[in-house]
């Protein structure tokens, strides 16, 4: 698959790619690398693996990392109920310990999780591994063993290999800093808040029906609303809800209503802090500024 | 052009023109560094061996990996055109958001010879490359002063070499702890408190770090373990098995006063502050007057003269006055979030002499009350006798401040440690 197919594809599934997403994504393939994305919340990290996923006709496999993940929430883990009824019945049975014991401990009774989950399909999905710096350091270190060798080794069943190499995304949204190891390892990929013109065309991509001029309008007004000093700078995804519900109270010019404007800016800012710092007045200068 | 880019082979490919392109104004040919990729155009090999040692230059880390894997990409189809093979060797050489900043500018004055200023590539360096050669390291001072981090600092130049030679490891001075730090003024007490200073420090790290180990009993039952032992009393678990619980190690951010009024006492908690920082990962230290410097990476650098002096240099001849409020808005802003977690205290070494408005230090320390576990501030005027803490911008701040605590001496440094063990 070249460059080109890549970004088609990605047209085609509706997302809505920076300039150098998708040579990005290309060279994932080529090199064999895992990808690190990196940008504040709500630019659309996780979007990116989602699209990968469809590009490539995979299934995604999601590790939501957060503080005290272990290998056990990650990896694998044995179905403990399972084991404790098969040992009372082989007991009832007659069998001895060991015979027990090689029993209960096979592929049977193991749980898959989305580390192990992801080297074992048939067909390499898509493993993203979602903010990975909430993790702590041990785990960071036995993801990257995981990454270059693509094999983990149970103690009660031996080593397991991969069977297909899964594409890895990782993101990260920079509440640790992360291991130059790591970061070697990954291709690096800075995710930014989109462009006016850019998030224009997402919210027209998702919400079909609305105006071409509101879908401008309400982007210019997001990028305004996000270079205020804000406590929690609106995401894609809040852009999206606002102009839903702007496009469902049937506005079509911002500059007509700015008081609607003012009541629906809720859906992007989401404490009470900047919901005092973004008044009406503001509201006013800069919708006089976007629009 | 430069003669080596008018390759002679025949085949000469999509990407071969793409470079013919690039290389225009490119300067002359740096030599030779290694011979990753036999087969491939020698000439197309050293430019991307020097680019790659440009970027390392400038603090990118850089390996023989991410160099081979470049000449692969090199030879694949992306490189028929200049702004693919930008990107692509953007998303391969970056590792960092600064990295990915200012990798467009390095990429455009290497390969198309556009301008690009020396300071930039000399100095723009992330401040904790301090494996660098001592040359390359005396370039980016005499460019922009230690590490970068404060214009300012850098008129001092090369007035460094004070600190060299000073005595290390004195015996105990037992009465040196409780002297106030402002009355030590022979030089040899000066060097022993000095020592005594990093000495403390380095046993509250690691009485900390004990602690936290001594602590770490969980009960939490590990069910794989205990089953796996009790196979043999047919599953009955008798023999339990008791996980550990993980603890996050208590992280320290220390905010340092380097202004005018401190000024007596900054040299010895810079020590201290090395002392803590040194070799232990859950520490930051920033310093402050006007603005704010993160200063860890220069406090990591192993040789302790060298560190103490780069940092006594920033904190050292500034006047104005200081603004703690906006210093700490600084930190709040784009420091915060990264080093600071639920187990994490601050503590801010500072005489709450604040030239800004007390309301805006208020608001910040109650943003960063929010964000922390403890804030201690310690306050080395509180071993003055009848002070009380009158400044505005001192009361502004108390209210949201956990400890309040004396730091005229050595002992009272040290007298924090059961508290900090205790978070």
């Amino acid at each position: 698959m070249n460059r080109e197919t890549i970004s088609d594809k990605l047209a085609a599934v509706g997302y809505v790619a920076d300039r150098d997403i998708a040579t990005a994504l290309w060279l994932m393939e080529f090199l064999k690398r895992p990808l690190l994305l990196e940008g504040e919340a709500g630019v659309g990290k996780t979007e990116v693996a989602k699209a990968l996923a469809a590009v490539h006709d995979a299934e995604l496999i999601r590790l939501q990392c957060y503080e005290g993940l272990d290998q056990n929430a990650a990896l694998y883990e044995w179905n403990y109920q399972r084991q404790l009824l098969a040992i009372k019945a082989r007991e009832g049975a007659g069998e001895n310990a060991d015979a027990i014991e090689e029993h209960i401990f096979s592929e049977r009774y193991l749980l898959e999780r989305p580390l192990l989950a992801a080297i074992r399909r048939e067909s390499p999905p898509v493993l993203l591994v979602d903010e990975v710096d909430r993790a702590d350091e041990e785990f960071e270190a036995f993801l990257l063993e995981l990454l270059s060798d693509f094999q983990v080794s149970i103690p009660e069943l031996g080593t397991i290999t991969a069977t297909s190499i899964p594409r890895v995304v990782l993101t990260s949204n920079g509440t640790r800093e992360l291991s130059d190891a790591l970061r070697r390892r990954c291709l690096y990929h800075y995710v930014d808040f989109p462009d006016v013109d850019r998030e224009a065309r997402i919210i027209l991509t998702r919400l079909p029906g609305i105006d071409t001029a509101l879908a401008h309008q309400v982007a210019r007004m997001v990028n305004a609303v996000r270079k205020e000093d804000l406590r929690k700078v609106p995401g894609v995804a809040e852009t999206l809800d606002w102009a839903a519900t702007l496009a469902g109270l049937e506005l079509h010019d911002l500059r007509q209503e700015p008081e609607a404007v003012h009541e629906t800016m809720m859906c992007l800012l989401k404490t009470h802090e900047d919901r005092t710092r973004l008044t009406r007045e503001v509201t006013e200068r800069l919708l006089g500024k976007v629009a | 052009m430069s003669p080596q880019a008018r390759s002679p082979h025949g085949a000469s490919s999509a990407s071969t023109r793409v470079f013919d392109a690039l290389w225009r104004n490119a300067g002359p040919p740096l030599p030779d560094f290694a011979s990753l990729h036999p087969g491939y155009e020698l000439a197309t090999r050293r430019r991307l061996a020097s680019f790659a040692r440009t970027l390392r230059q400038n603090g990118f880390r850089i390996g023989l990996a991410e160099t081979r894997d470049a000449l692969s990409v090199l030879a694949s189809p992306l490189a028929t055109r200049p702004s693919r093979l930008q990107s692509a060797l953007r998303a391969l050489f970056c590792a960092t958001h600064s990295d990915w900043e200012r990798f467009d500018e390095i990429f455009m004055a290497f390969w198309r010879g556009r301008h690009m200023r020396t300071a930039q590539t000399l100095s723009g360096a992330p401040a904790d490359n301090n494996k660098v050669s001592g040359r390359r390291v005396a370039l980016a001072e005499a460019q922009q002063g230690p590490s970068g981090l404060l214009d300012q600092a850098a008129r001092g130049g090369e007035t460094t070499a004070s600190g060299q030679g000073r005595p290390e490891g004195a015996s105990p001075a037992e009465n040196l702890a409780t002297t106030d730090l402002r009355h030590i003024t022979d030089p040899a007490d000066i060097a022993r408190a000095h020592a005594l200073a990093a000495r403390l420090a380095r046993t509250m790290r690691a009485r900390i770090v004990r602690r936290q180990q001594v602590r770490s009993q969980g009960r939490r039952l590990d069910l794989r373990r205990t089953i796996h032992r009790n196979i043999a009393h047919g599953g009955t678990p008798i023999e339990l098995v008791l996980r550990r619980r993980k603890h996050k190690p208590l992280r320290l951010v220390i905010l340092l006063d380097a202004s005018g009024s401190m000024s007596l006492y900054t040299a010895f908690f810079v020590r201290f502050l090395h002392g803590v920082v040194d070799a232990f990962r859950e520490a930051e230290a920033f310093v402050f007057h006007t603005r704010l410097a993160h200063v860890s990476p220069s406090l990591r650098d192993r040789d302790v003269t060298r560190a103490v002096d780069k940092l006594a240099l920033m904190a050292q001849g500034i006047g104005g006055g200081t603004r703690i409020g906006e210093s700490l808005a600084t930190f709040n802003r784009w420091h915060a979030r990264r080093v600071i977690n639920s187990r994490t205290a601050v503590m801010i070494v500072s005489d709450g002499y604040d030239t800004g408005e007390p309301e805006r230090l208020g608001a910040e320390m109650r943003r960063l009350r929010q964000r922390c576990r403890r804030i201690v501030w310690l306050n080395p005027l509180i071993g003055w006798r009848d002070y009380s803490p009158v400044a505005r911008g001192m009361q502004a701040a108390l209210p949201y401040v956990d400890l309040f605590a004396p730091a005229h001496n050595l002992e009272s440094l040290a007298a924090l440690e059961p508290y900090l063990a205790r978070l």
